[in-house]
């Protein structure tokens, strides 16, 4: 484990948590009691922050085995989250099962092992064709189209595109032997860096929404900050990449957009199924895939452009 | 009925129902939503859809340890007392009380047991639909038993408990659970008002717990209009499918559609920066 730039980071986040908490805290302090709901609110997200990043440093420090139980759990936890939304009859039940008890455990399995060949299309094409085929053994062609497609696209968001962020650690980028680990933080530190400064811009600056009838938050200002902001955050944190300054600059850019469309997508599902948090997992977040919809996104895009330019 | 008289929790009771509660969490992360009432060591009947083997377990696991002590399921005698395995989990491990359903001497009166435990200053957990619930319908109609025990106990209050998912979660003749978030909801205590038939009474809870329901079973893309949520609750089990097209073709002009009414209910205006 590169010990020095791990060093910097640990306490590059440690003092920007702290600043958010002492902020934070004289906000409170000063703002009439009871507390406002956004205060309120402000005050569980920052707590809640303090203990994913703790969580998230303590896999880190157990390397490669310890990033791949925790998104394996991450996946589990998401999944379990869409599931819950969508449709499903009693015929599903082994379906269900298996996208827990197979599908989850063999995706990371294959993180784990490195197979590139396989870890690319095992859910894309074997779980994708085999899945709809024992729903129809079961044979209840009841709505079967709808079940089918919910339960691809939960494996898909939830086990496939999260799968990647691990998968980071198995990229042979030439010079950069042994450093993978500070690819994951630098995907993780700008994707859902971008996330908080959207959202502070967006409540300092923004006026006009970008799309009401499917996020009633997100506006034009918010998104044009927040993605310049986290470029520029990308560019600070190059010296933890392969890559030149430019170049982090510019895949931060990549990485945050797709991040706020996942964002997007993930807004649009919860409106379709009329409810506002996925979950309630993480206090004053919601659940897991509230937390995580931009990295859903951003990760395998990410992927695949350090895999092409850089390997 | 050798259990009755010995009604505080043996270690072997103890530990499996800590150990159940923490695997209803791991599975199904399961919340208490407290919509009316309020947890409380009063003397209670909790009354619940029935539609899963883990029915009672995720309601007791939203029960402090103190309350789950002195909390008894009613389970079904001709199922649960079938085999002696059956009959050590039900009463040794899960300390439920067993009823027959089908009684002729005057010993196995269901009413009396349960009466008895009640008098010991126990709770009971009962499912008045009488059977686990296989059909489309979201709650089947209601049998006396409630009805009966109010009668004759009316100082223990009645709490409906709406227990969402479990049916997904764990359906009917499977072992293994499917982890799905659920959700028991818990709503304000019902009496039965002064001179309230039975048949009445029985209708009126079961509206009760059905409008507890936070997420109304009509097709999915619909629920949320509460144009349809009526019909959701009648008895009609099987919809035509020529008026599931008919609403189809109904909700694309609907506008928008509501929140979780109970699920989202304190944080309506908190920000998202989704």
């Amino acid at each position: 484990m590169p010990m020095h730039e791990t060093l910097i980071m640990v306490v590059g986040l440690a003092t920007v948590l702290t600043t958010a908490s002492l902020v934070a805290g004289i906000l409170s302090w000063r703002a009439p009691k009871p507390l406002s709901s956004t205060l309120v609110n402000l005050n569980q997200r920052i707590n809640a922050w303090w203990v994913m990043v703790v969580a998230i440093t303590v896999a880190f420090f157990f390397g490669r085995a310890g990033m791949t139980i925790l998104f394996a759990l991450i996946s589990f936890a998401a999944l379990r989250e869409f599931v819950t939304l969508t449709h499903s009859r009693r015929s599903d039940h082994w379906v269900l099962l298996g996208m827990f008890g197979i599908i989850i455990p063999f995706q990371y399995w294959l993180v784990w092992t490195a197979w590139y060949g396989l870890f690319t299309i095992f859910i894309p094409v074997y779980c994708f064709l085999l899945m709809p085929a024992i729903t129809a053994l079961h044979g209840d062609a009841e709505r079967f189209l709808e079940r089918v497609s919910a339960q691809q696209w939960a494996v898909m968001i939830s086990v496939y595109c999260v799968s990647h962020v691990p998968a980071l650690l198995t990229l042979d980028v030439p010079g950069f032997e042994g450093r993978n680990l500070l690819l994951v933080a630098f995907l993780i530190i700008t994707v859902q860096g971008s996330d908080v400064l959207q959202y502070i811009f967006g409540k300092l600056f923004g006026r006009h929404l970008m799309s009401p009838k499917v996020s009633p938050s997100k506006t034009w200002e918010g998104l044009v900050g927040g993605l310049a902001t986290s470029s520029l955050l990308g560019a600070l944190l190059s010296f933890l990449t392969p890559f030149s300054p430019l170049q982090a600059a510019a895949v931060a850019f990549i990485a945050c957009l797709m991040g706020f469309l996942g964002g997007l997508v993930a807004s649009a599902i919860k409106r379709d199924q009329g409810v506002k948090d996925w979950g309630h997992l993480i206090e004053g977040h919601g659940g897991m895939m509230d937390r995580a919809d931009s990295l859903v996104f951003a990760a395998p895009i990410f992927f695949h452009t350090v895999r092409y330019f850089w390997t | 009925m050798s259990k009755l008289g010995t009604r505080t929790f043996t270690l072997l009771q103890t530990v499996t129902s800590v150990g159940l509660s923490a695997l209803a969490w791991a599975v199904t992360g399961v919340r208490p939503i407290w919509n009316g009432s309020q947890p409380s060591n009063r003397q209670r009947i909790y009354f619940a859809n029935h539609a899963s083997h883990g029915d009672f377990i995720l309601l007791s696991a939203c029960l402090s340890e103190k309350q789950r002590a002195r909390t008894h399921a009613v389970a079904a005698a001709d199922y649960w007392g079938k085999s002696r395995l059956r009959r050590f989990i039900a009463q040794d491990m899960l300390s439920s009380v067993l009823i027959h359903r089908q009684w002729t001497d005057e010993a196995q009166n269901p009413i009396s047991i349960m009466l008895s435990v009640l008098d010991e200053g126990h709770s009971l957990i009962i499912f008045p639909e009488g059977t686990r619930n296989m059909t489309d319908q979201p709650l089947l109609p209601f049998r006396s038993g409630l009805y009966n025990l109010s009668m004759a106990r009316p100082g223990v209050e009645l709490i409906p408990c709406w227990i969402e998912n479990m049916s997904r979660v764990l359906p009917k003749g499977q072992f293994v659970p499917v982890p799905l978030l659920c959700r028991v909801v818990f709503g304000a205590p019902i009496a039965i008002a002064p001179g309230e038939e039975r048949r009445a009474f029985l209708d009126r809870a079961r509206q009760t717990l059905l409008a507890l329901n936070p997420r109304p079973p009509t097709h999915d893309a619909e629920k949320w209009n509460p144009v349809f949520r009526k019909t959701s609750c009648d008895q009609n089990s099987i919809e035509p499918k020529e008026r599931r097209a008919q609403r189809a073709g109904d909700r694309a002009g609907s506008g928008i559609r509501h929140d979780a009414p109970i699920h989202d209910a304190p944080r309506h205006d908190v920000p998202r920066d989704d």
